[in-house]
């Protein structure tokens, strides 16, 4: 409300004692940053970082971090930075030393399948804990839902989306089809101005991520430099080495509460390095999908088998299993048109990379 | 004459923090909010003019509070209010609704008198503001 109390002529309402003199003095504003550490300090006196660290949660936020996500060492280290940085600046709050609120809106560029959308959904919650953002929920979006079909079409249909993710994290997928050079006519630059603009004008309450392969980001970077300065975060995820994507079909693995025989673990590291040599290699993606292939044959063979079955069997992955890839017979190039793994083109992500879904029990038990 | 209309009006004017935190309460019980103008004052006006479409997904307070800001913006000198729809089945009414944004000088109303017959009074209330066409009753820029 922008009319001070004392232009108004005397009424019903009752006077707010806080604002008698000063209109609008320390009245209670947005949380802000510095909103756990309320006592302010005076200029000689110190605070304990780590005991700060901890009140806050950030090492066990990172740990998780370590823990759910294999590999990745530049991108943990960016979020680590980014910790920081929020942590720093609050302890700057409270000696009253000037923390402007950062911005963190960031680019996720890779290949397929490096999680670049799995750490979007982690950042939202890690920056909500860390006082950043106010709510942490993610709103995933491509294309289709911002960019309108007709004239006047676009600037409601992104506004809402934009509406929709304040307090929490736009993750914009493939987001270099929002621009489409080769039509000038293209609403898609209509969706970009508004971005950059909400992107300005809401740079506390909304953090922006724009995910997609690094070649085509680059692109997209050229023809729309605004965007790419008012991102500080440009995030490159590396391709995941054989040990890794072990690592990762373990993790997966281990969620779904299946195990491989020692034998069909030294099938699947050899599995993991030819598929890595094969076409449409999708990182941890392929590996998602080699899971879903090996309980495909893992049911079959013991469907096959008959008999009584433990739940050890049940669990258990045979090298049978895991060579009965087509991988081992010259791959997917032999079979054209093969359906398999990493997608001809961008797929559209699901929140996919190595975060394994919740176990399902019906296809994990073929009744013996 | 301040007119009280919704929740709080007897308050002093609601903060912006504050109009934001009434917003992520309704968007914490699930309402949807709508923002509303109008710059005829009369208590029987119930039908404001919408601004925008309402909010149904939105996830935190500060999208209404910038709405209503964009309002008040827009329409100067007029009465903005946010309402919160609950849509929840044996409700389904306005759950929540308050001013949030009004013109700098308010003249009020005017007690009317009209004889009727056998001596009869019948009374109605005139704002003042009514008086001048729609769109320029209270000066813009409060």
């Amino acid at each position: 409300m922008s009319s001070s109390p004392d232009a108004r002529p005397a009424s019903f309402a009752m006077p707010r004692p806080a604002l008698a003199g000063a209109p609008d003095a320390p009245a209670p504003q947005a949380p802000s940053p510095d909103a756990l550490g309320p006592e302010s300090l005076g200029p000689d006196e110190t605070v304990d970082i780590t005991g700060e660290r901890q009140a806050l949660h950030i090492p066990a936020l990172l740990s998780e971090l370590d823990r759910d996500f294999v590999g990745l060492a530049p991108v943990k280290d960016r979020v680590r930075e980014i910790a920081a940085l929020l942590l720093v600046d609050r302890l700057r709050g409270r000696f009253g030393l000037s923390s402007a609120r950062p911005s963190l809106h960031m680019c996720f560029t890779g290949s397929p399948g490096t999680g670049k959308t799995t750490l979007a959904t982690h950042m939202g919650r890690l920056l909500a804990e860390l006082g950043y953002l106010r709510r942490g929920h993610l709103v995933s979006v491509t294309r289709d839902d911002l960019v309108g079909q007709y004239v006047g079409h676009t600037a409601p249909k992104t506004k809402e989306v934009l509406k929709r993710a304040l307090g929490g994290v736009l993750l914009i997928d493939e987001a270099y089809y929002l621009y489409r050079p080769d039509n000038e006519r293209d609403y898609g630059q209509e969706c970009i101005e508004i971005l950059l603009q909400f992107m300005e004008e809401h740079r506390a309450d909304l953090v922006v991520i724009l995910a997609g392969y690094a070649d085509r980001m680059n692109v997209f970077f050229r023809s729309n430099p605004g965007m790419a300065s008012r991102i500080a975060h440009h995030i490159d995820f590396p391709d995941f080495s054989v040990a890794e994507l072990i690592r990762i079909a373990e993790l997966m693995l281990d969620k779904e509460q299946y195990r491989l025989s020692p034998a069909a673990a030294t099938a699947f590291a050899e599995y993991v390095e030819l598929r890595m040599s094969q076409p449409r290699f999708a990182n941890a993606r392929s590996m998602r999908n080699a899971i879903d292939r090996l309980r495909l044959r893992q049911a079959r063979r013991l469907v096959t088998a008959g008999g009584r079955v433990s739940r050890a069997d049940l669990m258990e992955i045979s090298a049978a299993d895991v060579r009965g890839s087509r991988v081992f017979s010259g791959g997917l190039a032999a079979v054209p048109g093969h359906p398999g793994p990493g997608h001809p083109g961008p797929p559209p992500t699901p929140p996919a990379g190595h975060r394994a879904p919740p176990a399902r029990p019906d296809s994990a038990a073929p009744s013996a | 004459m301040r007119i009280t209309q919704g929740t709080f009006s007897f308050l002093p004017d609601l903060t912006d923090a504050e109009i934001e935190a009434q917003a992520q309460y309704a968007v914490s019980q699930g309402w949807s909010i709508a923002v509303e103008f109008t710059d005829n004052p009369h208590p029987r006006n119930v039908y404001w003019e919408m601004w925008d479409l309402p909010m149904f997904d939105i996830a935190d307070g500060s999208a209404a509070l910038a709405e209503a800001a964009a309002c008040r913006a827009a329409y100067p000198g007029h009465y903005v209010r946010l309402s919160a729809y609950d849509a929840s089945l044996g409700r389904q009414t306005t759950a929540l609704s308050f001013i949030v944004g009004r013109p700098a000088a308010e003249p009020g109303f005017r007690l009317e008198r009209q004889e009727a017959g056998g001596r009869q009074v019948r009374y109605s209330l005139h704002a003042y503001a009514s008086d001048r066409p729609q769109g320029e009753r209270y000066p813009a820029g409060d």
